[in-house]
């Protein structure tokens, strides 16, 4: 009787959801199907009901490749460069924005850097590979300067810096956004009481400022800690090469090159499987923290 | 604040150039491009272009332009950001309204809620996606483009968050005309819903016109790549595909190098993006802070 009674209430909303999941269905639930490859020596022509099983052997192959241990590595080390130096810089950032008063002069400088958010990798590696290159002006600039050309995208010991320093500074113009958000919504009263205790700007900026951010800065942080395993496909993709493999391939890479590439579908589902799994419960983790502590509920 | 000493102000004017230096950082790579694009390739080759053409030329983007491919890709991302984004704007409203209402109104409001947040945890991973999309016959099919990801979760869940922002007396106020469910959601929600629908609008075409993954990993005929799949083999594949081009290839060569040709089609590339995003970008903080940051 309860059930029939929701439906009569529900039914308008039900129909009109009836497109968004019906395509998630399909196309987000659909693949999970294919996760039993992982635990085949899968052959495209037997398909999934008739390829062998072989149970975890496909994860014992590659948990003694040292190619795959170092993609976890690399994965990890980009990641949290990344969420380390995006984090200083758009705080560090919005902070001077906050320090100047013209409205406009602040508008402009938060649209220019909001700008390579919206390039593709493509392009932006396309853009990378022209400025940092040995004649790009990047190298002319070192050069100008005294210092020896740096071959940011071919060195093996520069490359995952490289990805780092590029990713923070495409991207923390959306932390700006967010930061400077957060500091207008600060109480202008508690600048008037520092103010009366004696604070000149700085001391307002470290005493109050700052503090106040700090429950977004680890809301931002623990967020993107939940997706640490996505080091950044489209970038790296684009601008490695076979020189790097050791210090800059990551999980993803990894996947499309031996998973599709190559063919091994069983043992590129095996590694992806792998990190949906680590993810799932760095994403939950994540998640469930950012509401237990920061009140934060996106759903 | 009231008095600005000297530390201020020299602190002013140094805060002053450093986010000058920073934010041009982000317009220079781009300028250099431009000027790349217009220059003629010897002053390229040698160095000499930095933020402003040298030996302006329009060879590379007439080159560009008539050059077949350039624009199939480029037609091909117009046709997918038409379809992709409309499909992804029409799916997001139509789920964030009812995941909207409250546990009384719409009792199962969190299974699907649930549904929805699982496709973020947790996927089947890249290979059982190609195979799906394989086996549904999809493969360089326009659809394997835009039907996938229909429902961008978070983005989603901007829209839906500012539907709650709004004060409940704007749909009693419906409710009390007899207005139904459809009706409230088109009249009256829609036009308040604006700023967000612009952001997440912008969100959804960027991604669509930005992306090169699943052009590259359904689509196996390159004649059917969008545009940043054929810009990523541009990237890889320059002098063959300037070999390809035909009849005058070493006329061709001599008036443009490799850097010249490929600075005009990734400025190209670019044009879209940077055309409409001053407009939505009035929309952007309120839209994007109401429903993301919000505690």
């Amino acid at each position: 009787m309860r059930f029939f009674k929701n439906v009569r209430k529900e039914w308008m909303y039900l129909v009109m959801m009836i497109p968004g999941l019906v395509l998630t269905a399909i196309f987000s639930y659909g693949p999970l199907y294919g996760i039993v490859m992982a635990f085949q020596e899968y052959n495209p022509g037997l398909g999934f009901s008739k390829s062998p099983w072989v149970g975890m052997d496909n994860f014992n192959l590659i948990f003694t490749q040292p190619a795959f241990l170092s993609t976890i590595y690399n994965t990890f080390f980009i990641s949290i460069g990344k969420i380390v130096l995006g984090t200083i810089w758009s705080v560090v950032f919005a902070l001077q924005l906050n320090e100047i008063r013209q409205n406009a002069a602040k508008r402009i400088y938060q649209t220019i850097v909001y700008i390579p958010n919206f390039i593709s990798w493509v392009i932006m590696a396309g853009i990378l590979t022209d400025i940092l290159g040995s004649t790009g002006i990047v190298n002319e600039m070192i050069m100008a300067l005294g210092g020896k050309p740096v071959q940011f995208i071919s060195n093996r010991a520069v490359f995952p810096w490289t990805m780092i320093v590029t990713d923070a500074w495409k991207t923390f113009g959306f932390g700006t956004v967010v930061y400077l958000a957060t500091m207008t919504g600060i109480d202008p009263a508690l600048y008037e009481s520092a103010v009366i205790d004696g604070a000149n700007r700085w001391k307002q900026t470290w005493y109050v400022t700052l503090p106040m951010l700090v429950p977004i800065i680890i809301l931002m942080t623990v967020l993107a800690l939940g997706n640490v395993l996505n080091a950044g496909f489209d970038q790296v993709y684009n601008l490695y090469s076979p020189v790097v493999y050791p210090t800059g391939d990551i999980i993803d890479t990894y996947v499309y090159r031996l998973g599709l590439q190559n063919g091994k579908y069983a043992i590129g589902t095996a590694v992806g499987l792998f990190k949906s799994v680590v993810s799932c419960v760095l994403i939950s983790t994540s998640l469930f923290v950012a509401y237990r502590f920061a009140g934060y509920k996106v759903f | 604040m009231h008095f600005i000493t000297k530390g201020q102000k020299i602190f002013n004017v140094f805060n002053y150039i450093l986010v000058t230096i920073v934010s041009l950082s982000c317009l220079l790579p781009i300028i250099n491009t431009l000027a790349i694009s217009f220059s003629q390739p010897a002053f390229v080759a040698a160095g000499q272009v930095y933020f402003w053409p040298v030996g302006f030329t329009t060879q590379s983007y007439e080159f560009a332009i008539s050059n077949g491919k350039f624009l199939r890709a480029f037609l091909i991302s117009v046709e997918r950001c038409a379809l992709g984004v409309g499909i992804n704007l029409f799916c997001m409203i139509t789920t964030a309204y009812p995941l909207a209402r409250s546990k009384d109104k719409f009792p199962h409001r969190n299974f699907f809620m649930g549904f929805y947040v699982f496709t973020m945890l947790f996927g089947g991973g890249l290979v059982p996606w190609y195979i799906l999309m394989r086996n549904l016959g999809l493969l360089n099919s326009i659809w394997a483009l835009v039907l996938p990801l229909a429902v961008p979760v978070s983005n989603m869940a901007i829209l839906m968050n500012f539907i709650r922002s709004l004060p409940s007396e704007l749909e009693e106020a419906g409710q009390i005309d007899g207005a139904g469910n459809f009706r409230i959601l088109w009249s009256i929600l829609l036009p308040v819903l604006l700023p967000s629908l612009a952001t997440v609008g912008l969100f959804s075409f960027v991604y669509h016109w930005n992306d090169w993954f699943q052009g590259a990993l359904f689509m196996n005929n390159p004649s059917k790549y969008p545009l940043q799949t054929y810009l990523q083999t541009l990237l890889t594949n320059f002098r063959d595909m300037l070999r390809q081009s035909g009849s005058n290839y070493y006329e061709l060569l001599q008036r443009m190098n490799e850097q010249t040709g490929r600075a005009a089609q990734l400025f190209l590339g670019l044009v879209p993006v940077l055309v409409i995003y001053p407009f939505v970008q009035k929309y952007f903080t309120t839209g994007l802070v109401m429903g993301s940051v919000k505690g």
